[in-house]
């Protein structure tokens, strides 16, 4: 079996953020009723024009300027001409051999190497209307009859269009998350892939090491999210490897990726492929980009995802890992900053959102501006930690749950009780209990094998679940087993402290978290009626009538 | 007596600002005379009696109540039917647009209203203004007031017909290839057309967007020259609308011709298949013009003889793109029963489609297909610039350009019908105008041999309607009244 080298290329389809669409004034409220967003122009109406929307064109010149494109100084719409029935002109207005945006690059990161994609032009574009088959399947071929909503017709779209410098599935998925990265900062697109905001085709073809000829290559249409990109080039590159080990070559052809079973399947070959009959669209004057408006433009331009990491990463001295996380978005750079004016460390931030939230929002599947946990209840939960009154594997916990259930991490710490013990006298009623449960240890430890210490422990912590000050009960046992050697314990103190009534150990020790989850004082505070600007503060003033030990 | 719809537009603006007649009655005036000849003539599709009385009666109440209006302010229109009409059918000539009511109105349409003119009617047209002689319609071809045995040209021929027969004094047009200027010339009447861009064609059903142009029909110079004022402007709507203020034309009308360059255009004047009548008349409009102290050259424009060709070229691509939103989806014509989309579209457009539009939209797409676009819409295009180019040496020892309209007077109803080569070259004097995007106009220069109404025509550079206005008006005070329809003996 021969190992080849793969070669792709990504379209990016971004749906522009604009209030109105591409060539009139229509809205572009995402979810609208259907055909609301419309009027005679956007509807294709026999008569109306488009007039092109100069925000479209500025954000793509934003675009271009930040994948170091040339901004051609002329450039041009043209009509594609194709019968469709969601295409109300039967012709789609797009950029094609003179487009805005060309010869760019995109630099990004893959294996601690840096790799230059390049970039072979941005361009404008419109969107088209969707249709709906009314039927028992969806599909066309059994409909009844179809609907068409024009709302999307007209929408800006800006197609990036890359070089097919692209090597494996790993590096298209750096390059769409770094394009997204770019995106996002320009606040040009809310390039949100489940609301179709951010469309991607691939082009994909195999070849042998060290050789520069390009394969037979395959489109791999409407991906539309970057783990769908991600997934469809592991499998492709794989189908194609296959075909080419067993002879059976590579047709040149349109396939399609099936979420469900993640694989792809032929469209259709070249030989249907579609004669646009592309010409000038003689409605539309040339954009003329002049550098006067260029430089307008380059103005407004914000500081870009890498230099926002390099940045990030050298102010506050974190590791390339750490700020790669924190500076991925403008939203992930506001969570962090949010948490640095709660108090929060850099370094506990950021551990804290590259770690846990990050976890959390993968498993959600969301992105970090609709993060259910806020800084600063983040931030509030680090102090506690911080202060030691919750252990940092306790807070992991609390927050994940936090997450799932949309309250605060010290919400969960209060109800499930979760406050690390660093209560002298409560650790030492644990501990007392271990000494006398394993006495044949607490021999070996006193014959001078150091290392059954750690196994008491061990002990200590497994009895607390892990709530117990590591510190404090390090302590407590070595005292206690320096008193043990002289045989004085219990000692009263402790005894006036537990409960009336003969339990067994074994059920105490069980009943050590919940009892302490129940508060005996009426007065403290339901966990549900805290500010959580607060939280931290009141879990001190809580935590205690039931923590010390009644003198 | 004269009556009143022998009037100018100009005198009868002035009569009812005066409140010596009353819009409503100027308008009822005019739709009597089009509902007792309009059988004969056929110049109009659609009539709109409702929409132009309530525009009368809203002139009339706000000069009643002292308002100041403009000079057009009542004054009846025919507006070809391929432009919209928020609520009015709009057909464009064709079968494929029927039961079609657009839900806007177009901007032309929108000055209009605001000009207080009254639409009496929608004119007819060859289908998507296709065509030299409304011969192409589907609603059948208009008559020339003339002689109703005759074309009255096209494709703008209803609103020239309208004109022409007193239907109205003031009709619109478009011109992507001479449909203005051409019937202007068969029926007699003037006809503009503007610089491209100087009127905005949103709401203009497109037959070639970069060669259509919306323009005025009237029966004298200063009323196109008003008309064109009210409807000229720079329209937010069409990209490639010029944004520039429209320089008030009827104030420089009587300047005069004395130290202007004329350039006869040699080989139109006496070239292959001009009729000798034309001949005699443009070359009697010259002696007068240089009577008026214009001085007159001759010059000879190489390229044009390829116009032509890359009109029929540039013209068809574009409306073969145009043209595919009638698809039988949205609009009109849809024809049952078919089996999925593409059979609907296919049948639609079999049935909706007249011949001379499927020829247009075949050689359109075959121009743009993948393989032939250098070949043919490329060759096109650098014709253009040729034709351009000549325009500008030609403009460096002239002012103005002169020729005839039209290579002959009208011609029989069904005796180019057949032959669409022969139909085509009716607009062999027109169409670089087009190409250049420039402005020209057509006027009455008299009779040929016989009897029917020769064009003069006038073109020059782009921007320059105020000069050929001049020009055209110094003309026709020398030329005097002209000849009237035998139709205007009727009523
Ligand atoms: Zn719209």
């Amino acid at each position: 079996m021969s190992t080849y080298e793969a070669v792709i290329g990504l379209e990016v389809h971004v749906e522009l953020a604009t209030h109105s669409k591409m060539f009139c004034d229509s809205p572009t409220t995402f979810g609208a009723e259907p055909n609301t967003q419309t009027c005679p122009v956007c509807l294709g109406e026999p008569g109306s024009l488009p007039v092109p929307n100069r925000r479209a064109i500025e954000y793509l010149m934003l675009i271009g300027l930040a994948l170091d494109c040339r901004i051609a100084p002329h450039s041009l719409f043209h009509r594609k001409n194709y019968f469709y029935p969601d295409m109300p002109k039967n012709y789609q207005i797009s950029q094609y051999d003179l487009p805005l945006c060309v010869e760019g690059y995109l630099d990004v990161e893959v294996d601690g190497a840096e790799r230059r994609i390049g970039i072979t032009r941005a361009h404008m574009e419109e969107d088209t209307g969707k249709s709906l088959h009314v039927g028992t399947t969806g599909r066309i071929a059994e409909a009844k009859y179809s609907l068409i909503d024009y709302n999307r017709a007209g929408i800006p779209l800006v197609e990036v269009v890359s070089e097919p410098d692209i090597r494996s599935a790993l590096e298209a998925q750096r390059y769409l998350t770094e394009l997204r990265a770019i995106l996002q900062t320009l606040g040009v697109s809310d390039v949100r892939m489940e609301e179709g905001s951010m469309r991607c085709d691939a082009n994909v073809s195999l070849r042998a090491p060290g050789t520069e000829a390009f394969g037979t290559k395959v489109e791999i249409k409407n991906l539309n999210s970057i783990r769908s990109v991600s997934r469809a080039l592991t499998y492709e590159i794989d189908r194609q490897q296959k075909a080419l080990d067993g002879g059976d070559g590579i047709v040149q052809e349109t396939r399609h990726f099936d979420e469900n079973t993640g694989k792809t399947h032929s469209l259709r070959s070249k030989e249907e492929a579609f004669d646009y009959r592309y010409f000038p669209e003689p409605d539309l004057v040339p954009i003329e980009a002049g550098d006067d408006w260029i430089a307008e433009v380059r103005a407004l331009m914000p500081e870009l995802p890498r230099a926002r990491r390099a940045r990030i990463a050298s102010e506050h001295d974190l590791t390339p890992e750490q700020a790669a996380f924190v500076a991925a978005s403008p939203s992930s750079v506001q969570y962090f900053e949010a948490l640095l004016a709660s108090g929060t460390a850099a370094r506990d931030a950021a551990v804290w959102m590259a770690g846990e939230l990050s976890r959390a929002l993968n498993e959600a599947g969301e992105s970090i501006e609709n993060a259910r946990v806020s800084a600063a209840d983040l931030a509030a939960l680090i102090a506690a930690v911080k202060e030691g009154t919750v252990t940092l594997s306790s807070a992991k916990k609390a927050f994940q749950d936090a997450y799932t259930a949309g309250k605060t991490p010290l919400q969960i710490v209060d109800e499930r009780g979760l406050h690390q013990v660093s209560d002298d006298g409560a650790i030492a009623t644990i501990v007392d209990e271990v000494l006398s449960a394993n006495e044949a240890e607490v021999a070996r430890f006193r014959a001078g094998e150091e290392k059954v210490f750690k196994f008491l422990v061990g002990q200590v912590m497994k009895a607390t679940k892990g709530q117990a000050s590591p510190q404090v009960v390090d302590r407590v046992l070595r005292a206690r087993l320096a008193r043990v050697r002289v045989q004085e314990w219990p000692s009263s103190r402790l005894r006036r402290s537990e409960p009336k009534g003969s339990r067994s150990r074994r059920s105490r020790v069980g009943s050590w978290v919940s009892s302490r989850c129940r508060s005996s004082d009426p007065s403290s505070p339901s966990s549900s009626d805290r500010s959580r600007a607060n939280t931290s503060s009141r879990i001190r003033t809580w935590a205690a009538p039931t923590w010390r030990a009644p003198g | 007596m004269t009556e009143v719809w022998e009037l100018s537009a100009a005198e009868l603006g002035r009569m009812i600002a005066r409140k010596e007649t009353s819009a409503r009655d100027v308008v009822d005036v005019h739709l009597s005379r089009i509902e007792a000849l309009d059988d004969s003539v056929n110049a109009f599709l659609t009539l709109t009696p409702d929409l132009a009385r309530a525009t009368a009666d809203d002139v009339d109440q706000r000069i009643a109540a002292g308002e100041q209006l403009g000079p057009l302010a009542g004054v009846p229109l025919a507006l070809k039917d391929i432009l919209c009409v928020d609520g009015v059918r709009t057909t464009a000539g064709s079968k494929i647009l029927e039961g079609y009511v657009p839900p806007y109105d177009s901007t032309v349409v929108r000055k209009l209203r605001a000009a207080g003119v009254p639409i009496v009617g929608k004119a007819n047209l060859d289908e998507f203004a296709m065509g030299s002689s409304t011969e192409n319609s589907a609603y059948g071809p208009s008559r020339n007031p003339w002689d109703l045995a005759r074309v009255p040209g096209g494709s703008s021929g209803g609103s020239a017909a309208a004109v022409s027969a007193g239907f109205a004094p003031l009709g619109i047009g478009t011109d992507t290839g001479g449909s203005i200027r051409q019937p202007a010339s068969l029926c007699g009447v003037v006809g503009v057309k503007p610089t491209y861009g100087l009127v905005s064609r949103y709401g203009l059903l497109a037959f070639a967007s970069s060669l259509d142009q919306v323009g005025p029909f009237a029966r004298t110079v200063e009323d196109a020259a008003l008309l064109l004022e009210a409807i000229a402007g720079h329209d937010r709507m069409d990209a490639t609308s010029i944004p520039e203020e429209v320089p008030p034309y009827v104030k420089g009308l009587e300047s005069g011709v004395k130290g202007l360059r004329i350039g006869v255009v040699s080989d139109w004047v006496e070239g292959e298949g001009v009729q000798p009548g034309v001949t005699e008349r443009v070359r009697a409009a010259i002696e007068s013009l240089s009577s008026l102290g214009a001085e007159i050259g001759e010059i000879s424009l190489p390229s044009f003889r390829y116009a032509l060709s890359a009109y029929y070229l540039i013209a068809p691509a574009e409306c073969s793109s145009n043209l595919a939103r009638y698809d039988g989806v949205r609009w009109g014509l849809r024809a049952p029963e078919a089996k999925d989309v593409v059979e609907m579209n296919v049948r639609s457009r079999t049935a909706g489609f007249g011949d001379e539009v499927k020829r247009r939209i075949m050689l359109g797409t075959y121009a743009l297909s993948a393989g032939y676009y250098d070949a043919y819409y490329g060759k096109a295009q650098q014709v253009r610039t040729l034709v351009i180019r000549d325009f500008e040496k030609a403009y460096e020892r002239f002012d103005v350009l002169l020729g005839p309209t039209s290579p002959t007077t009208a011609f029989k109803i069904g005796e180019k019908a057949d032959d669409p080569l022969a139909m085509y070259l009716n607009d062999v004097f027109t169409i670089p105008s087009n190409l250049a995007g420039a402005a020209a106009i057509s006027l009455p220069c008299g009779l040929a041999e016989d009897g029917l109404p020769v064009g003069l025509q006038l073109l020059g550079p782009p921007m320059s309607e105020g000069l050929l206005f001049k020009v055209a008006y110094a003309y026709e005070q020398a030329r005097g009244p002209v000849d009237a329809p035998p139709l205007w003996g009727r009523s």
